[in-house]
């Protein structure tokens, strides 16, 4: 095996310098009715074969590399610069482990710094940690820091957050006392402060929300923060380019999958759950916080720091159970943001908007087609909601069949009520061209 | 015998906001193609703070800071309980194929049937591996496969009439994960302690073991290295209290191929593919934490699963298992991770395995038995994959963390220090099976040296590393000062 470095010579010195004779001779203390199985797997194949094996799999998928993409739903089909994956391919940052050897791994840490300071900018909050596994478990864990402040056991969340992300959540609170409340798709955030309370730990809503809206948010934090609740946001980090900062309309902890910055969507993971709260919470944080320090010499240096809140210093004591995160994704996006940059980014953010009102305008024109049926008044940023006059899955099957496009979500997979509805994302990699060709596409479909 | 360094002698690093100067663009995107309409001012933020660089300085800024990272690819990492094995290229290049990477999950499934093949076949490959009549590939990484577990045995219990366990017994050698996941699920840990042995000590055993207890959270072998000597009396005993026994296969190297845990009392256990499997670990992350459950159990993993279809058997489907804990995650876990593991079973195939599990276990013991005489191993007997010896040379007052940062000088990364708590001065050492003859006994050659040194110059140790970007690093000032971004809130 190639991967094995060990030549004959090399195992039989090894074995003389251990005493023994064999190599199986070191398992002697496995239960010997249970040592060396046969297991039945498949052949070993050469490099060669595997890669051909797996590029015939590939094949069999469509992919947004090959067909107009208008699916989002939580993971996006957005442009990544060349500088993205030129990093993320350097073996000194992916072979790494979690840098607990600070002076050997100062490019770790320093890049996980300024993935904090960059998250910190675009929410306008006051700590990040060094990622989640993803936006739902980021979500989970800021519920959990809620629970955590005292004995409140009530969680309000919107029924326009994702629906995985609630479910995720509920996974998590399996273990706990507290209860979840809220949930019809179409409530409006300020709606949901009539169940605020004193036994209410958090509000969690989705800005813009999972169907593409803008949330009137104004006036929510007080709420929240009148009955000495939290509230939690759930955000889409590339709207930050150009739209209100949670942190600047009062959130206490907003959390988010950092996929659309510049990740591929790769069915869905690995993503990065981007978590940041207030300095207040600092030590109930969950997760890896890189800090500045110097050495003896007064050079500025990284290290992890208030690790007495993790798991491998407090264990049953600690925060949270998380050990590995997916530092290399939020490595990824801090690349993506550093080469975006100010400008980049809201350039990105004002085409989503741009793009998509114009496919929205046109669609609404369609014979059967209502835009946005639930909540024609509002705003949106990247997503909208259109009500036709077919199933969703079968317009679906024209566009891909006939247009090689890959359609919006059908919402009936998760809200049974909402027959005929499909969630449309239009991003800055649509051009007018293909957003035409969606509509015409979908006149064909529903006609 | 001085080694190749990451950093040396370069400049320190400025942050990318020190870098960035108004007006700078890193990247150029199209114009507004569509008929443009106002903006919703109300709505609009004038300034989203980041950084303004150009693409160049972009690039510049993230090699250099990728060299002053130290990765398997750039030397050996004896990280202990970490398995930081090579992980192959090809795995690499899969991973990034468009027909993988650019699939949106929520895609209809007639249109991801490559992307669900994947995911069943290494389904089916990780429950032959490990006995297990089910797996769900949901967890993120080792310690959400912990909760998981805890929070399906929790379910079980309750199923049975029985929602009032809540002791989980886990042994003092165990990871910190192991009682952290266990407060996440609501429930109590106990600690159990070892014996002179290494093993858990039986009596304690037998004490905590009553109809309070939801199960037993084995790392086997334990973080000591050392295979588990009365493991069927330590399994036998849970069981018989009615409790469950999950098997946390952060230490799986040792065994696969050359043993299943199902086979050895374990109901349920978590693999990690970042570990074992060689998917990369990326500077922390991302992994992926796959659980392993026998029949009893199965109806409650996390889901959904990838299932044939019954109808049309080349068709795959998705399927939440009957009682199911629910979700851990979005979508299907990290499927990214899924193919890079998938690809290198499949290079190794059984045999390959095995052959993994026997040269991680002989490069361990190798190291043992040539580190041994200078520094102490507590619990000295044949070990699997990895080994712990103090970190005191015999006959110094060297500490594992002076030592430890002595190797960097030598062009090695050091082992775990400080871990399990219950060796002073542990120093928890897992060459993986990747490694030559050759780079162990240049390791070999570095710590005897090193080990000379804190007879000779124990001061030059205390002051190590010496050849780093920076110097040893103020920790308690770190905690202290709190500058955690750029602004420092």
């Amino acid at each position: 095996m190639v991967y094995l470095p060990h030549t004959d010579e090399d195992r039989r010195e090894m074995l003389d310098t251990i005493g023994v004779g064999s190599l199986e001779a070191l398992f002697g203390d496995i239960p010997e009715e249970a040592r060396f199985p046969k297991l039945d797997l498949p052949p070993p194949c050469s490099e060669m074969e595997i890669r051909q094996e797996l590029s015939d799999l590939a094949r069999q998928n469509e992919d947004l590399s090959r067909q107009h993409c208008f699916l989002g739903a939580g993971t996006y089909n957005h442009f990544s610069p060349a500088t993205v994956d030129y990093v993320l391919s350097r073996g000194e940052f992916y072979s790494a482990y979690t840098p607990y050897q600070p002076e050997i791994s100062q490019g770790t840490l320093q890049s996980m710094f300024e993935y904090q300071s960059m998250i910190c900018r675009l929410t306008a909050m006051e700590v990040s940690n060094a990622s989640h596994y993803d936006g739902a478990t980021s979500l989970a864990e800021g519920v959990l820091l809620a629970l955590g402040r005292g004995k409140r056991q009530k969680v309000i969340i919107s029924g326009a957050v994702h629906p995985q992300y609630r479910a995720v959540v509920e996974t998590y609170l399996r273990g706990t006392d507290a209860a979840v409340i809220g949930g019809a798709p179409f409530e409006s955030a300020a709606s949901l402060t009539r169940f605020l309370d004193d036994e209410t730990a958090a509000l969690v809503v989705q800005q813009p929300n999972f169907f593409g809206q803008f949330e009137a948010v104004t006036g929510l934090a007080d709420a929240v923060h009148a009955v000495g609740s939290l509230l939690i946001v759930v955000v889409d980090p590339v709207s930050l380019g150009a739209f209100q900062a949670p942190g600047d309309y009062g959130a206490d902890v907003v959390v988010a999958d950092g996929q659309a910055l510049g990740i591929s969507p790769s069915f869905g993971g690995p993503h990065v759950g981007i978590f940041a709260t207030r300095k207040d919470h600092i030590r109930h944080l969950a997760g890896r916080l890189v800090g500045e320090t110097t050495d003896a010499a007064g050079r500025r240096g990284y290290v992890l720091t208030l690790g007495t809140r993790e798991q491998h210093i407090r264990r049953a004591k600690a925060t949270s159970n998380i050990c590995t995160n997916a530092a290399l994704i939020a490595l990824g996006t801090a690349v993506y943001l550093a080469t975006l940059g100010k400008t980049g980014l809201r350039q990105v953010a004002e085409l989503c908007y741009q793009k998509s009102h114009y496919a929205a305008r046109e669609i609404a024109q369609l014979p059967g087609v209502t835009l946005n049926p639930q909540a024609p008044a509002g705003d949106f940023f990247k997503e909208f909601v259109v009500r036709l006059p077919k199933s969703s899955a079968k317009v679906n099957q024209t566009l891909l069949k006939d247009f090689g496009v890959i359609g919006g979500y059908d919402l009936t997979r998760d809200f049974p009520e909402l027959d005929r509805h499909m969630l449309i994302a239009v991003t800055e990699m649509n051009t007018r061209a293909a957003i035409d060709h969606l509509v015409e596409g979908l006149k064909r479909a529903i006609g | 015998m001085k080694q190749s360094r990451p950093g040396k002698g370069t400049i320190a690093e400025p942050t990318l906001y020190e870098l960035s100067k108004i007006g700078r663009r890193g990247v150029t995107l199209p114009e507004v193609d569509v008929p443009p309409v106002a903006l919703p001012d109300a709505l609009l933020r004038h300034d989203n703070g980041l950084p303004e660089l150009s693409q160049r300085d972009v690039v510049q800024h993230f090699l250099r800071l990728s060299q002053q990272t130290f990765g398997v690819d750039t030397g050996f990492y004896p990280l202990g309980s970490c398995t930081m094995k090579y992980n192959p290229k090809v795995c690499e290049e899969i991973a990034r194929l468009p027909g993988f990477a650019q699939t949106n999950p929520l895609q209809p499934l007639e249109t991801v049937q490559g992307n669900l093949a994947v995911i069943f076949a290494l389904q089916e490959a990780l429950k032959e591996i490990g006995g297990f009549a089910d797996v769900s590939l949901q967890p993120s990484a080792g310690a959400q496969g912990e909760l998981t577990a805890l929070l399906m045995m929790q379910a079980y219990h309750a199923d049975r009439g029985e929602p009032g366990r809540s002791q989980v017994l886990i042994p003092d050698t165990a990871h910190g994960t192991n009682p952290a996941s266990t407060t996440m699920a609501g429930l109590d840990a106990l600690e159990v302690p070892s014996d002179d042995r290494g093993n858990i000590d039986l009596k304690a055993l037998r004490a905590a073991c009553d109809e309070s207890v939801v199960g037993l959270m084995l790392t086997n072998p334990n973080t000591l290295g050392l295979f588990e000597e009365q493991l069927s009396e330590v399994t036998n005993l849970v069981h018989s209290c009615g409790g469950l026994v999950y098997g946390d296969g952060a230490n799986m190297n040792a065994l696969a191929g050359v043993a299943r845990p199902s086979e050895l009392g374990i109901d349920l256990m978590h693999y990690n593919l970042h570990k074992t499997f060689a998917t990369p670990h990326g500077g922390g992350g991302p992994g992926a934490g796959p659980l392993g459950a026998s029949d009893h159990l199965k109806a409650y993993l996390p889901g959904p699963i990838v299932v044939k279809g019954e109808d049309d058997p080349d068709i795959y489907e998705l399927k939440m298992p009957a009682a199911s804990i629910g979700r851990m995650c979005t979508y299907f876990g990290n499927f990214g991770v899924f193919l890079r593991a998938y690809a290198y079973v499949r290079m190794h195939g059984a045999e390959g395995l095995r052959a993994n599990s026997l040269h991680a276990v002989l490069n361990a013991n190798y190291l043992r038995v040539k580190l041994r005489a200078t520094y102490p191993v507590p619990f000295d007997r044949i070990n699997m994959h990895e080994f712990v010896c103090q970190g005191q040379p015999v006959g110094t007052a060297a500490r594992a963390i002076d030592v430890s940062k002595r190797l960097m000088d030598f062009g090695f990364h050091p082992p775990t220090n400080y871990f399990p708590l219950i060796v002073p001065e542990a120093l928890m050492v897992e060459p993986t099976e990747t490694e030559s003859k050759e780079t162990l006994d240049a390791f070999v050659d570095a710590m005897l040296q090193i080990a000379a040194e804190a007879r000779e110059d124990p001061s030059h140790l205390k002051t190590a590393p010496h050849t780093m970007q920076v110097g040893r690093l103020d920790e308690a000032k770190a905690a202290r000062d709190l500058i955690v971004n750029d602004r420092n809130f």
